[in-house]
């Protein structure tokens, strides 16, 4: 606003220029990612006019939802530095046991014990990492082997009960209110509110900041990091559970490999996101927008006919360059 | 510029030798362990299947041969500091090229085959260090997004599983040498990783990957070129990603361009073999023998009668018990 002292050369005015978009966008992170998204949109209606409209958003929302909450998994526990790899093997796992047990249990009966399933799951990812000090990294790679070996056993068990699926996941997860009204976003709108609200407003939300920023610091002004880790952990496994029955819904399926190709997603979602993978730094709105253009790409180069190798590449590849944009626009790293 | 920096001669010296033979013995301590876990398995197949002999052995060093590999390609990436999730896509690459390529083809052009397909692992390799170096973006993450792209390019060369290996190929990782005990498999596994790490570990360059998984910054200010030798790391894994590729076209006979499980299954074994994530730390044997543990756990289970998919439960809690172990131990050492 107010003209530095001396005159100004071209080449300075057009840094400070690039100075004030790079606060703009430092400030409002999300507007980049917003941006982006108009712009795919946009080669959307381009590639194929007529495209666009209410039931094109209807079917990227739900397709967005379950990549969302698994997003969330790895957005909260990239916040303090770790990462949670297991949690496309937890929402299997939840799916499947939502499936199988419905026929002998009803349908809020099998719900139930996936989620406790897959917390579970997570609170020994969380006693590994909190109270033992495995790597997280190690500890969910780990958790992923031992709950995929455990779903094989159980499929062999449960294979004569049969499996059915539930008529109320298949509503949650592909059934649409008033025509257009995905029903996931009942579910997730709250989810996704309650999450912002613990990462904004209240103390275990700022402890995980706290923690991803400067452990040893949060240590010694009393935090006990270990508490956080469990809770965290916790909390990341029964996202996951709740992301595999909204996914199970919506893809009427149930395999032991049903969620397996939403983990590397889950992660790039939260990293374009603007959470970066050392913590202390980010949020689950990026998270959020993130799992809409990684579903909106797809969509993208699914309509422009690209052989099958050149969207994975691409895919790749602009995962990369977004990745890359964003910390330089932003100045992060 | 370079005036004004110090020889290296304090880089790799220690700070006390008593320390050093303390440290020594300490990493030596993790591998020796491992040695003995890796021992007590075989006796414990010895002893539930007395028929366990030179055969058997043979094909677990061949079914290892891959995730050996690829487990010394995480290890390399892994001690200067970074970390490679592209490793099981590059794999799935070069296993493909390689497999197109020497179907039908002459031995003599075949090696040229092979030959080619280590470089274009280097090559690979390098372009995942060259981005990480001008993206600024964390390792983690370009790798991850190019894990993408080299599985793409895989599917682009081999849209479903085909191709051949060249003969010599296949029987060179076949078989045993010399004696039954001693695996063609095993034997190609250690002169390869040996060729390529021993002369390198002894060399500036190798000293340069430790001093920058160690601490970029006192390594950048001992003098080290910390990109360079970040690009290198990460070709070098390239290298043994494509060695990984190989034999996975060697022992199965075509090339798949679905990448395997791999990357993580390199992950943990690295961190299994002693290799600290933090970078710096370790070295490629740990990880080698950690993954004939993860394979020879497998066998044993199965000898005992468990369910075979029970074994990948007891994989990963032997995965995650001894990194916990390990962690406890190093805690008290500190505290005590």
């Amino acid at each position: 606003m107010t003209s530095a002292p001396g005159a100004l050369q071209g080449g300075a005015r057009d840094g400070r220029r690039a100075a004030a978009i790079r606060r703009i966008f430092r400030d409002r992170p999300l507007l980049p990612l917003l941006v982006l998204l108009g712009l795919l949109i946009g080669s959307l209606q381009v590639a194929q006019p007529g495209m666009l409209g209410p039931a094109w958003a209807s079917s990227t929302i739900r397709f967005a939802v379950p990549l969302a909450i698994l997003a969330a998994s790895q957005t909260l526990t990239m916040l303090t530095g770790g990462i949670d790899l297991s949690v496309a093997t937890v929402a299997s796992m939840s799916a499947y046991i939502v499936f199988t047990q419905t026929p002998a249990q009803g349908p809020w009966v099998a719900v139930a014990i996936a989620l406790v399933a897959a917390l579970v799951v997570g609170l020994v990812n969380g006693v590994g990492v909190g109270v033992f000090r495995v790597h997280p990294l190690v500890m969910t790679i780990g958790m992923s082997l031992v709950v995929l070996g455990l779903i094989t056993v159980y499929q062999r068990i449960m294979v004569a009960s049969g499996s059915r699926i539930p008529p109320e996941v298949a509503w949650l997860g592909s059934g649409t209110s008033f025509g257009v009204i995905p029903n996931s976003l009942f579910l997730f709108i709250p989810l996704a509110a309650v999450l912002l609200f613990i990462l904004r407003r209240t103390g275990f939300g700022r402890l995980l900041y706290a923690v991803g920023d400067n452990e040893a610091a949060a240590r010694l002004s009393g935090v006990r990091v270990w508490q956080v880790l469990v809770a965290l952990y916790v909390l990341s496994g029964l996202l996951a559970g709740i992301a595999g029955v909204v996914y199970g819904g919506l893809t009427n399926t149930a395999t032991a490999a049903l969620a397996d190709g939403l983990l590397l997603p889950s992660v790039a979602a939260a990293v374009i996101g603007g959470t970066s993978i050392f913590g202390g730094r980010g949020g689950y709105e990026g998270s959020i927008v993130g799992a809409v253009i990684l579903t909106v790409l797809t969509t993208l180069l699914t309509v422009l006919q690209m052989p099958e190798p050149v969207r994975v590449i691409l895919f790749g590849a602009i995962i990369l360059v977004v990745a890359s944009a964003y910390s330089r626009i932003t100045g992060e790293t | 510029m370079s005036a004004a920096v110090p020889t290296n001669d304090g880089l790799g010296r220690p700070a006390g030798a008593g320390l050093e033979v303390l440290r020594g013995l300490r990493r030596d301590t993790w591998t020796l362990a491992l040695w003995g876990l890796f021992l007590a398995l075989l006796v414990v197949a010895k002893l539930v299947a007395p028929g366990y002999g030179a055969t058997e052995l043979t094909s677990l060093a061949i079914g290892s041969l891959p995730i050996a590999f690829a487990a010394v390609a995480q290890a390399i990436v892994v001690i200067s500091g970074g970390i490679d999730l592209s490793i099981g896509a590059m794999m799935a690459l070069t296993s493909v090229v390689a497999a197109t390529q020497m179907k039908g083809a002459s031995p003599e052009f075949s090696i040229v085959v092979v030959l080619g397909v280590l470089l274009l692992g280097l090559l690979v390799g390098a372009i995942n260090g060259l981005l990480i170096v001008a993206s600024r973006v964390p390792d983690i993450v370009v790798t991850l997004a190019m894990s993408y792209v080299w599985a793409g390019a895989a599917l682009l060369v081999l849209n479903t599983p085909g191709g051949g290996a060249a003969d010599w190929l296949q029987a060179l990782i076949s078989g045993s040498l010399v004696i039954d005990y001693l695996p063609r498999a095993l034997v190609v596994l250690i002169v390869f990783a040996g060729l390529v790490w021993l002369p390198l570990r002894r060399s500036r360059l190798g000293l340069s990957l430790y001093a920058i998984g160690s601490s970029p910054l006192a390594a950048f200010r001992g003098g080290v070129d910390v990109q360079r030798t970040k690009v290198f790391a990460y070709a070098l894994t390239g290298l043994f990603s494509a060695a990984g590729g190989l034999t996975l076209t060697a022992s199965t006979g075509i090339g798949t361009p679905i990448p395997g499980p791999y990357t993580l299954l390199a992950v943990a074994a690295v961190v299994l073999g002693g290799v600290s994530l933090a970078g710096g730390r370790g070295g490629i044997l740990g990880p080698i023998v950690a993954v004939f543990i993860l394979s020879l756990v497998r066998t044993d289970l199965t000898f005992i009668g468990v369910d075979p998919n029970l074994s990948t439960v007891v994989q990963g809690v032997i995965m995650v018990g001894v990194v916990m172990i390990g962690a406890f131990v190093t805690l008290r050492r500190r505290t005590a």
